[in-house]
């Protein structure tokens, strides 16, 4: 069989449109493997508290020692099932630790003493610029709209990348099954516990925003902690920023954090 | 053809022991359920039938996706009625019988989710 150079171009050019044509066909009617698959639709709750930045201000002042936030941390702890493990392997959302960690960037050599020796609450921080979300090679964790930085525990591999990005260390990772450390029943069953090998932190109490209810740490500290929407000049938060002096963790980094303290 | 004899024998063996999985199936017993239990009180689903028993791993997966990335978490149905996103709270309320709801078919299945590590089962949370 000869074949002539001017029949194989034929061919050719034929074979290279049919392959091509098949590509536009496809790319014309993008996101289709991401289409809707129920037949009904999504919104949001008629109760849920919307804000396009949930910001959180915490009058340190107001509280006369480590004793007071104990029934904040408890709080949390029973809301989202937080086990209590007694060794490094601990699961922090809400915890305290002393000025010094709290505050690195606060070179004073000479502080009050007050301000030195008290205990200082943390939580995940909810920065505009999460590291943790840069890093996450999984999206397991993210940032919604409204400035919360969630997570997707399904989706988390356990690669603990976010807990190294995090400069606050408000991540926890599950070295053993949280259920082992907690009571059985667990304290709220209706929220879910997390597993073995997974990250988790703090929520901003997502779930019970949606369902027009304040964090559980917010209702417990009886107006010593101030939640609102730091978008909104007239917000409690922004009345709050705008009337006194408030510091936030590692300012220096530019991750911009959205829990302020009051000293 | 030579050793014709041992060949064709041989062919048609293999035929048989290839396809024998279809005629075992066709001789066999009539297709058996799997004894699942539906719930008592409640007729309907969010969706018809049909659309749950095929799809009902994909709507749960979009129902995460809308509720946690979204916070879309309310639901409502080709019927209009509306439906709070949660397996937990929502799903669980009807379905409250995991053993002979979930499992009858997942096991029949071979499929074995790992919902539970996380998510609460009425009356048992360990």
């Amino acid at each position: 069989m000869n074949k002539s150079r001017r029949s194989f171009l034929k061919v050719a050019g034929f074979s290279v449109f049919a392959l091509s044509s098949g590509i536009v066909a496809q790319a014309a009617v993008p996101g289709t493997a991401n289409a809707k698959l129920a037949p009904g639709s999504y919104a949001k709750g008629d109760a849920a508290l919307r804000a396009r930045r949930w910001a959180m201000v915490i009058d340190t002042r107001k509280f006369a020692g480590p004793r007071d936030y104990e029934p904040l941390m408890e709080a949390c702890r029973q809301e989202h099932n937080v086990p209590s493990i007694p060794d490094a392997r601990n699961i922090k959302w809400f915890w305290l630790d002393s000025y010094e960690h709290t505050f690195p960037d606060d070179m004073n050599a000479h502080l009050d003493t007050k301000t030195r020796e008290a205990a200082y609450p943390l939580l995940c921080n909810h920065c505009s610029n999460p590291p943790c979300v840069r890093v996450c090679p999984t999206q397991a964790t993210y940032k919604m709209e409204d400035g919360i930085v969630a997570m997707d525990y399904h989706r988390c591999i356990g690669c603990r990348f976010c807990m190294a990005g995090c400069p606050y260390g408000a991540r926890s990772f599950n070295f053993k099954d949280p259920r082992g450390f907690l009571p059985n029943p667990v304290p709220n069953p209706s929220f879910p516990t997390r597993m073995i090998g997974v990250v988790e932190k703090c929520t901003f109490c997502a779930e019970r925003l949606a369902m027009g209810k304040m964090p559980a740490c917010v209702e417990a500290s009886e107006g010593r902690i101030l939640f609102g929407d730091l978008e909104d000049a007239d917000s409690k938060v922004r009345r709050a920023l705008a009337a006194n002096f408030s510091i936030r963790r590692k300012p220096s980094l530019g991750t911009q954090p959205g829990v302020y303290y009051l000293i | 053809m030579y050793n014709a004899k041992a060949v064709i024998t041989g062919i048609i063996v293999f035929t048989v022991l290839c396809t024998a999985p279809f005629w075992v199936g066709l001789a066999g017993k009539d297709y058996k359920s799997t004894g699942i239990v539906l719930p008592k009180d409640e007729k309907k689903c969010i969706e018809s039938v049909e659309f749950m028993r095929k799809d009902h791993m994909r709507l749960l997966n979009e129902w995460r996706d809308e509720a946690l990335r979204g916070e879309n978490r309310v639901y409502t149905a080709e019927d209009g009625k509306k439906w709070s996103i949660s397996l937990q709270n929502t799903c669980l309320k009807c379905h409250s019988n995991y053993k002979e709801f979930c499992d009858k078919c997942h096991t029949a299945n071979s499929v074995y989710p790992y919902c539970w590590t996380c998510h609460i089962l009425p009356g048992e949370s360990k």
